[in-house]
């Protein structure tokens, strides 16, 4: 009688240690597998590119930014090709080879210098954009460029858009840090928004 | 009238997208948890602006919003954000 209760108690027991033992492990793998899901979800993040210089464009961009920044979100601004003159402040000419001059020359200095993508008219098409939005009390370019810094808004520009327009970085943004095509997919990779515009 | 008593006031009347939501963030981000920001603003667009900023902000939440009549019979869009 009280054998067979002895042996019944230790069979109890090695059942509990082997439930103990699976339970460990699944616990361990339920962690791991959590932490792997967690990773993949998109972040609260907005990465956007800007790729045009047209102000109509840049605008659009940096509304978008300033209002993300706004709604918490970690923001990033990549500035590549026509777009660098959004954050370019001054023009250089010196240490250039002849067609980066010509370049330098012919795109805009700084982002007051941008056109338009429609209605240009030689610079009068810009005048009137941002006169009418001045009478629209809406913020210029140039407010909302230093607002979006003031929201903490990363700005990173196009290490190679730089090198083949021959733009250096001390022509642009002092807060502009200069990055590659990963940095702004490290960005733009689990990001809730990326736009390119 | 508002339900909501008001313990900080933010006029950004005049000021169009994006400004409105920015300056109530900033504004937020100043305050205490179950303080009341009141946001007077005289864009339309920010009743839909505010009602989108509160779903992803994570630092106050929308809590009414109303229309009033100003001095000059303008209309003034009147949003109420209590700090989380």
């Amino acid at each position: 009688m009280i054998d067979e209760r002895n042996t019944d108690m230790s069979a109890l027991k090695d059942l509990l240690a082997g439930m103990d033992r699976r339970l460990s492990i699944l616990e361990e793998r339920v962690d791991t597998e959590l932490t792997e899901i967690k990773d993949q979800l998109p972040a609260n993040r907005a990465a956007i590119v800007l790729f045009s210089g047209d102000l109509d464009r840049v605008l659009a961009a940096f509304i978008i930014a300033t209002g993300a920044a706004s709604m918490g979100m970690e923001t990033s601004l990549f500035f590549t090709f026509w777009g660098l003159s959004a954050v370019r402040e001054r023009r250089e000419l010196e240490g250039k080879s002849l067609s980066e001059r010509m370049m330098a020359l012919m795109t805009p200095g700084n982002s007051l210098g941008l056109t338009p993508s429609k209605m240009a008219f030689f610079g009068a098409g810009a005048v009137m954009l941002r006169q009418m939005m001045a009478e629209k009390d809406v913020s210029s370019l140039e407010e909302l460029i230093a607002l979006a810094k003031d929201l903490g808004v990363r700005f990173t520009a196009c290490e190679m858009s730089m090198d083949v327009m021959g733009i250096k970085a001390e022509e642009l943004n002092a807060d502009c840090a200069v990055g590659g095509v990963a940095s702004f997919l490290g960005d733009a990779l689990g990001a809730k928004l990326s736009l390119f515009i | 009238m508002a339900n909501v008593t008001a313990t900080h006031v933010l006029d950004v009347q005049g000021l169009k997208c994006p400004m409105p939501i920015v300056k109530a963030k900033k504004e937020i981000d100043t305050l205490a948890s179950g303080d009341v920001l009141k946001v007077v603003a005289t864009d339309k667009g920010s009743v839909l602006d505010f009602q989108g900023w509160a779903k992803t902000n994570k630092a106050a939440e929308l809590v009414e919003q109303e229309t009033v009549s100003g001095d000059q019979g303008q209309a003034l869009y009147v949003h109420y954000l209590r700090r989380v």
